[in-house]
């Protein structure tokens, strides 16, 4: 048996909002038998775009009927834009979380609730985007690249966990892995490029004169730049800090740190004789 | 709460008078059976006891009983014997519906470069015995095919299935875990050269299973160690286990009748009560020849996990072979082997009664579970559009 947090097992047992809105304006259909998991929501949003009633139907599992229920009371009361902002972690949330096999239950409740404002818009239901991966549960590359975004999928595990892509014959294992690799490279952070020397060169300059200078210049001393080999920062010391017997740690614990931040993180500084 | 267990192919209490017999072993008598000292030989003597009780109740001889610790390492080490002494042989025959412990491993091999064959079944559970008859061919080293399902409760023509083998110079394996104790078995005339059972499934204790190995057929041990069980598998002895299982199989000898009269007519009184009560629900293998104890009922448009913790609320223990059940997302393969519809397979409640189960309890079921479905159909967004197709006769 599966350990579902109390939150869920009550909604499960009482769920809130079963049934279907009258004169609902929104209406959302997602899943089908074959998957094992269905979800209608209707919604009746009054003139002022507040969800004035929610309701649902479901075919699904305990964790599915939980987070149709949960979702349902999330909405009521709320204006379309706050509910376009609820994601399917946020209904896992509301629930005290589910078992990670199950958190496709709550991807199918955030997708009932874009049918249903989709619906409430005016636009003719969506074409399924993409093409079919998981030709088991009918699932496309758009809907596996949505999630593993949305949740930072990094396996094919977690994909089936939230998409259930990959949780029949297993042979789509291989594309889903390919489309996890591609949306982790487009979601990459960008690295620094490697500056040129001259690029270098100009910017130590610039950290010099606008972060390091004004501050030993305060204590009377002052900074020059003798030259720049690969990542070392040839310096020399003027002034007060030429003869201050801690300007070794100036130089490491500050200079050099001032510019690690603003340059380059492998730079280092060495003092050399003017 | 009383707990009313209707879970028995899944597990079974432990019968009050195997609890008596293995206590000892689990306190003063705790010698090991290898032991050379009196101490231990007392226990030895016991072990060869239990034996002898096995092989009463297969009808084989006590030398050919291995003991070891469960049904799917029973049947692991069939097989993988099979293979191992089979020569070139490079092919298994099996079923559809085998269980995990067969069909994981049957995969495993097919990676190594085995071939495998899965014979199918028709929408009662039955085994096609043509496509079986073809699947046996020269290159063919075991079958190995379940007695009973486990889900269903379908009875496979073993015997007969086990002549064709022999035949053909096959090795025959069956798994008949969920058969023993509720249908007769006697391996004297039978073409069965080995057969799994599991302690835990007869009422004696989890831990313990047993492998008949045919005399004379080629063997080679799956858990190699002591010269445990005549070197064919090492390991220690559960000795409080072994002893257990002993008394068990004698208990369930005597229990067989009942198994076939009492049990059956509660399983009988279930199934209709719930039939007669739930609309659009079948029982799935039910054209089948059926052990006497299982009924695997499917409730349309309602998921099987969501029956079995609304019926959890009163105490009521059954299985499912839903996906969500279990950690796949695929229904039983079981019930897709047979051709049931996804509107069936996902909403199955498996309900396996034992000599302990009684009337009373069965009425209790039938007085709850209707109310669970008809909850759950009141928001199936399936079951409304149903209903009124059926209602308009469309």
């Amino acid at each position: 048996m599966w350990e579902y947090t109390d939150k869920v097992k009550e909604h499960f047992l009482n769920p809130r909002n079963a049934g279907e809105v009258e004169e609902a304006n929104a209406v959302g259909e997602v899943g089908s038998m074959a998957c094992g998991d269905a979800l209608k929501l209707t919604l009746k949003v009054d003139d002022d775009g507040k969800i004035e009633d929610a309701k649902f139907q479901t075919f699904g599992c305990a964790s599915a009927i939980a987070s149709a229920s949960a979702l349902t009371e999330m909405l009521k009361g709320k204006s379309v834009q706050e509910a376009e902002k609820i994601t399917n972690q946020d209904i896992a949330d509301f629930l005290g979380g589910l078992p990670k096999e199950k958190m496709h239950c709550s991807v199918l409740g955030r997708q009932a609730l874009e049918s249903a404002l989709s619906n409430y818009r005016g636009e003719a239901p969506k074409e399924q985007e993409g093409e079919v991966v998981c030709e088991c549960f009918g699932v496309t590359d758009k809907e596996i690249e949505k999630a593993i975004r949305e949740n930072n999928l990094t396996s094919v595990e977690e994909v089936t966990n939230y998409t259930k892509a990959g949780g029949g014959c297993e042979s789509c294992h291989d594309a889903i892995r390919e489309l996890i690799a591609r949306v982790r490279e487009e979601e990459a952070p960008i690295k620094k490029p490697k500056l040129s020397n001259i690029q270098k060169i100009k910017m130590i300059e610039e950290t010099l004169e606008r972060e390091i200078r004004p501050s030993l210049q305060q204590d009377g001393g002052d900074i020059e730049l003798v030259d720049v080999i690969g990542n070392r920062v040839l310096v020399s010391s003027l002034g007060a800090c030429a003869v201050c017997k801690a300007s070794e740690l100036t130089l490491t614990h500050f200079v050099e740190a001032k510019l690690r931040e603003h340059v380059w993180p492998e730079l280092t500084v060495e003092e050399v004789p003017k | 709460m009383k707990i009313i267990y209707m879970d028995n192919n899944a597990t079974t209490r432990v019968a009050p008078e195997v609890l008596e017999t293995m206590l000892p072993f689990l306190t003063d008598l705790y010698g090991n059976p290898s032991s050379a000292y009196s101490f231990g030989g007392q226990v030895a003597r016991d072990i060869r006891k239990a034996r002898e009780q096995v092989a009463a109740f297969l009808g084989a001889s006590p030398e050919e009983i291995i003991f070891t610790s469960c049904g799917s390492e029973s049947d692991n080490t069939a097989i993988m014997s099979a293979l191992n002494t089979g020569k070139d042989r490079m092919h298994v025959v099996t079923t559809r519906v085998e269980h995990p412990a067969i069909k994981v491993l049957c995969n495993e091999l097919i990676k190594r470069g085995y071939r495998v064959t899965e014979v199918p079944v028709d929408r009662e559970g039955r085994l096609d015995m043509d496509r079986y008859k073809k699947s046996l061919t020269p290159d063919t080293a075991i079958v190995s095919m379940m007695w009973a399902n486990n889900e269903t409760g379908a009875i496979f023509p073993v015997e007969e299935a086990a002549r064709l083998a022999k035949d053909r110079g096959i090795l025959f394996h069956t798994d008949a875990v969920q058969a023993a104790g509720k249908i007769p078995i006697d391996l004297r005339q039978s073409a069965v050269d080995m057969l799994s059972i599991s302690g835990h499934k007869l009422h004696a204790a989890k831990g313990v299973g047993v492998l008949y190995v045919r005399k004379g057929t080629k063997f080679s041990p799956f858990l190699i160690g002591g010269h445990q069980e005549r070197g064919r598998r090492g390991g220690t002895e559960n000795t409080a286990g072994i002893i257990g299982l002993g008394r068990a199989c004698e208990l369930a000898a005597q229990r067989l009748e009942e198994e076939n009269t009492r049990v059956r007519k509660l399983r009988d009184r279930l199934e209709k009560g719930l039939l007669d009560r739930v609309p659009n629900s079948r029982v799935n293998g039910g054209g089948a020849e059926r052990l006497p104890n299982t009924t695997n009922i499917s409730f349309e448009f309602v998921e099987g996990e969501a029956i079995l913790l609304l019926m959890d609320e009163f105490g009521i223990c059954a299985s499912s072979g839903s996906a969500c059940t279990s950690g796949s997302l695929q229904p039983s393969h079981v019930l897709r082997a047979m051709g049931v519809p996804f509107t069936m397979a996902h909403g199955s409640v498996r309900l396996s009664l034992s000599v302990y189960n009684t009337e009373e309890e069965v009425d209790i079921v039938i007085d709850r579970l209707p109310p669970i479905i008809e909850k759950l159909r009141g928001f199936s967004p399936f079951w409304k559009p149903q209903a009124q197709a059926c209602a308009s006769g469309t």
